[in-house]
């Protein structure tokens, strides 16, 4: 079954399958039924981080190592429960800017600084090509092996096997076909690509299902479960030790050790800087950001997501161990690679079908991982690193021609294949020398240097683009000179003198153990030195330095990004103006020309624009084109484009920004502060009136109050010095007396009750009430006042209104305010005042209505305003405090009701209110 | 942003706690040679500690749809 013919023919019916898997994704897509958009295929698409360092590597790792393997895969379960704080932030800023790669992320941020996007882009593409060439490697390793069925050897170096015989050369050229067919098949300005998220997903279920498979059959099949393989391995360990007394160095470690941390001289530092690593892995290696944060869907299938992918690291995770110890038990040490036993487990035991499938499994896991790492650094490549330098070349065919999409699907594709073919070349000559997992590992520490540029770019203001340009470069050079260059110790480039004696004989510099650090594998110990400086550079220089007022804006920009959600800022810092044609042109340069035209008009209907009527773009449309172009160019490419075309006003923003640069806050805020000021001055012309009120309210009541008092205090002088006074005047004197202290009581209290309804301090007493009877107690109240001016009442009140729940005393101050009011404004001896009773609906209303000098319109409105009063012409000064109907709409609004005034000037007066009939108990 | 907020809070110190429980000193007191039914201490500790921050991020995120489903339904919406 197993010939060669039969496993090509498996191998391209497998991809085959694939392209098939892609295209139907693609199909579905542009008819705009997803078949990717639901939490379970985005946590598979984010198992594009088990590569065939897990499917093939942890067995060899765990066999040297043992359990170090794990923290590959602790440190992504541990950063994805940050998944809902740190990604969802990164997708959200990404979304808005419309952000398609990490090196776009980091330029973007700082200003969209195309120095930064190019430094970013060289790091990754070289720290990732030897991750890519063992991918490539592990394809080959496996065909090799597979096709020596059923016998097992060494997979030996591939550098003596001729370019064109070696399959791993047709490998990469298949990969580099599918990631150029499904990656670069259109621009699309979000770079998403549903087809390729779809196959990746369906690798990321063959990869599991293949090793969960070999991992049950070498735990149930060869071994009667966990604990029997456990038993053996122990027993076996020991014979080892008993054999291997007087072989001093044996290769093969014990058991016992292989269970414990300090297994091959692996530290709790190593432990704890490889979970550090692998932790910055998840979110900053080119393929990750791209399945999580370019191709999500919905920000919310994070929510499931950040728990089933820690799931499915664990479930690929469970057989690792008892298919190394299996292989050590079964193999002779050194007769076959220990990264393979998975797949030589299942040939040495004649598995035809498991073999087979096992090998699809690592094929799967290496092939998903160079798809997405390489189109993902081909956007990089083009966007961040030729772009911006051919726009910035003179170069007459690029600012000539019309429509650039072609060369960038070119330059995309161009350096897809140049990616897979360095991979290919530093796999072919290079990778003999080391085992999967330190290149991975290196890869890691490469990538990792993003960290503080990124994490600390979206929690911290304060970065600035020299921090991050000298950060990321003092951590590389950190790097290279502690991991890259040795490695090239083995292959002979460097002298071994380097790594043994240090750099001229000085022993500090060792680049192993450098400063003479100790206790820390290779890799730990250059993670830690790389990642302290970078970081110390990083906000050393950031601090030291003056962000220039584009930083500002983008960093307010990303920090807060679910504060400005929607809005882009651009229009922030462009105020030049551009032609619309000049627009138009740019834009279908870049996107072709359907595109461009789409999109110009969905802007235009979404904001009601016509065209037609304009010849220049404002801020936000120049700020719109410019994301439209980020999509398809990156940040910092898709500036140079617009500066290009905008003709910015005399004073350059830039400058006038530098001179606004100490306030940056103000221009961030500007809108909110705005809002703010519009409704301060509100308050404040509120308040102005008020107090004007407040003023008029104290003269009329220091002088209502006066008035009486001069009164009473002349009167009672009178009294003092005329003890004799005759009978008639001194009755007239004290009722005057009498009179005028009722009244200036009832001012005071009137003012009393203001301040403590003002201030709800007054005390209500709610009971059921009739309100007839306390119509009739308000009217025989002021009985005094209505005869004293002879003024003619009648009342008009319904029999049986139903009931009323509420405060007697103050009901009867509001009629008796509302009769006085009546009173206060009818003609002595030909004055009529009407008092009805009603019930209307599910309300009681009552009217008193007069005949007097009535309310001018204007007035009417802001008659209950406190301390209104109502100049009366006549009069020449207002009568009472203009306090009363306050009060009077203050306790009518507690009962639930509501009062109004119906006036004509010279003709009368009806004030109504109505209040609702037995409501609900009051809760007051 | 409460919701949220709660959620980011929860999560963030499930975060610590694994880092806590992950990394020395605390499994130091695991990495010993001992078997428990026949499988290897550390290795059973680590996968428990594994399922505890799977099972606990789950229940976090689910509390989380289930309070913003409660608030919806109340408030018609955030």
């Amino acid at each position: 079954m197993l010939l060669t013919g039969n496993i090509l023919f498996f191998s391209f019916g497998y991809v085959g399958l694939l392209f098939v898997i892609a295209y139907y994704g693609d199909k579905r897509a542009d008819a705009g039924r997803s078949i990717i958009s639901n939490p379970y295929i985005y946590a598979l698409s984010l198992a594009v981080y088990c590569t065939a360092w897990t499917f093939y590597g942890s067995v060899g790792l765990a066999s040297r190592s043992g359990l170090s393997f794990l923290t590959i895969y602790l440190g992504p379960t541990l950063m994805v429960t940050l998944g809902w704080v740190v990604m969802r932030k990164i997708i959200r800023i990404s979304k808005v800017h419309r952000i398609t790669s990490i090196a776009d992320f980091i330029a973007s941020r700082y200003g969209k600084s195309p120095t930064l996007g190019g430094v970013v882009t060289i790091i990754a593409v070289a720290g990732v090509i030897p991750y890519i060439a063992v991918q490539i490697k592990a394809i080959s390793g496996t065909f090799f092996l597979i096709n020596q069925y059923p016998e097992i050897s060494v997979t030996s170096t591939f550098a003596d096997i001729p370019l064109l015989g070696d399959t791993a050369f047709y490998v990469a050229l298949m990969l580099a076909v599918f990631a150029i067919f499904f990656g670069t098949r259109h621009l699309d300005a979000a770079e998403r690509h549903e087809g390729l998220v779809a196959a990746i997903a369906f690798e990321s279920i063959i990869k599991l299902v293949a090793f969960l498979a070999v991992g049950l059959f070498v735990t149930y099949g060869l071994y009667n479960g966990f604990a029997d393989l456990f038993e053996k391995a122990h027993r076996f360990s020991d014979l080892k030790r008993a054999l291997t007394i007087e072989s001093s160095q044996q290769s093969n470690p014990f058991f016992e050790e292989l269970l414990t941390i300090n297994a091959g001289g692996f530290t709790y530092i190593d432990w704890g800087m490889h979970i550090f690593l692998s932790m910055m892995a998840i979110l900053l290696l080119p393929r990750q950001f791209q399945v999580v944060v370019v191709e999500n869907v919905n920000e919310e299938h994070l929510n499931k997501a950040i728990w089933l992918f820690p799931l499915y690291l664990l479930a690929i995770n469970i057989f690792v161990l008892p298919v190394a110890f299996a292989g050590m038990m079964q193999f002779a040490a050194g007769s076959v690679d220990n990264d393979y036993f998975g797949l030589t487990l299942a040939m040495a035991a004649k598995q035809q079908f498991l073999t087979l499938f096992v090998c699809l499994g690592g094929v799967s896991a290496a092939t998903g991982m160079v798809i997405v790492e390489t189109i993902a650094l081909s956007t990089m490549i083009c966007n961040d690193l030729v772009m911006p330098v051919l726009l910035r070349l003179p170069i007459p065919a690029i600012s000539r021609s019309s429509e650039l999409t072609g060369l960038l699907l070119l330059i995309r594709r161009g350096s897809i294949i140049l990616v897979l073919m360095l991979g290919y070349a530093y796999f072919h000559y290079l990778g003999g020398f080391y085992a999967l997992v330190s290149i991975g590992l290196t890869s890691f520490a490469a990538v990792a240097q993003f960290a503080p540029a990124l994490i600390g770019g979206i929690f911290w203001k304060g970065g600035t683009r020299s921090g991050a340009i000298s950060g990321l470069i003092a951590g590389f050079v950190v790097l290279t000179y502690t991991i890259f260059l040795p490695s090239l110790v083995p292959i002979g480039l460097i002298h071994q003198d380097f790594v043994t004696g240090g750099p001229f004989g000085i022993n500090l510099l060792k680049p192993y153990q450098l400063f003479g650090l100790q206790h820390f594998n290779p890799i730990s110990h250059a993670a830690f030195w790389s990642m302290l400086v970078n970081v110390s550079v990083y906000i050393t220089v950031s601090v030291l330095g003056r962000p220039r007022a584009i930083e500002h804006t983008q960093a307010a920009l990303f920090v807060d990004v679910f504060k400005y959600s929607g809005e882009t800022g651009d229009s922030l810092f462009r105020r030049g103006t551009v032609n619309l044609p000049d627009l138009r042109s740019l834009l279908s340069r870049f996107l072709g020309k359907t595109k461009a035209d789409e999109a110009l008009s969905g802007y235009a209907q979404k904001h009601n624009i016509d065209w037609d009527d304009q010849m220049t773009a404002d801020a936000d449309l120049v700020g719109h084109a410019e994301k439209l172009l980020t999509g398809a160019v990156g940040s910092a490419s898709a500036r140079i484009m617009v500066s290009s075309v905008v003709k910015e006003e005399p004073l350059g923003i830039e400058e006038v920004l530098n001179i606004l640069d100490e306030t940056r806050q103000v221009i961030a805020y500007s809108r909110e502060l705005e809002k703010a000021t519009a409704e301060l001055k509100k308050a404040n012309l509120r308040l102005k009136e008020l107090d004007r009120l407040k003023d008029d309210f104290i003269s009329t009541v220091t002088h209502e109050l006066r008035t009486p008092l001069t009164a009473v205090k002349s009167l009672a002088e009178i009294l003092y010095t005329n003890p004799n006074i005759d009978a008639d005047r001194f009755e007239n004197f004290t009722g005057i007396i009498i009179k005028e202290s009722e009244r200036l009581i009832r001012l005071v209290s009137q003012i009393l009750d203001y301040e403590k309804i003002q201030s709800a301090k007054l005390d209500w007493v709610i009971a059921s009430l009739d309100l007839k009877e306390v119509v009739k107690d308000a009217v025989i109240s002021t009985q005094q006042l209505i005869h004293d001016k002879n003024i003619a009442i009648d009342m008009d009140l319904a029999e049986n209104v139903p009931a009323v729940s509420g405060d007697r005393d103050r009901l009867i101050q509001v009629m008796v305010n509302l009769l006085s009011n009546a009173v206060k404004f009818c003609n002595t001896d030909r004055g009529m005042i009407v008092v009805r009773l009603r019930a209307v609906n599910d309300q009681l209303r009552v009217e008193v209505q007069d005949n007097g000098i009535g309310i001018k319109p204007e007035d009417q409105t802001r008659i209950f305003e406190p301390f209104l009063q109502i100049k009366n012409p006549t009069l020449g000064r207002p009568a009472g405090t203009g306090i009363g109907l306050t009060i009077t709409k203050n306790i009518i609004d507690f009962h639930h009701g509501r009062i109004w005034v119906d006036s004509e000037p010279g003709k009368g007066t009806m004030f109504s209110f109505e209040i609702p009939a037995n409501p609900e108990a009051s809760g007051h | 942003m409460t919701r949220d907020s709660k959620i980011n809070k929860r999560l963030v110190a499930l975060f610590l706690l694994g880092c806590v429980l992950l990394n020395f000193p605390i499994i130091s007191l695991f990495n010993l040679e001992i078997l428990i039914f026949g499988l290897p201490l550390l290795y059973v500790y680590i996968f428990i500690i594994w399922c505890l921050i799977i099972g606990l991020t789950a229940l976090a995120t689910l509390f989380h749809s289930r309070e913003r489903a409660d608030d919806s339904g109340d408030t018609g919406g955030r």
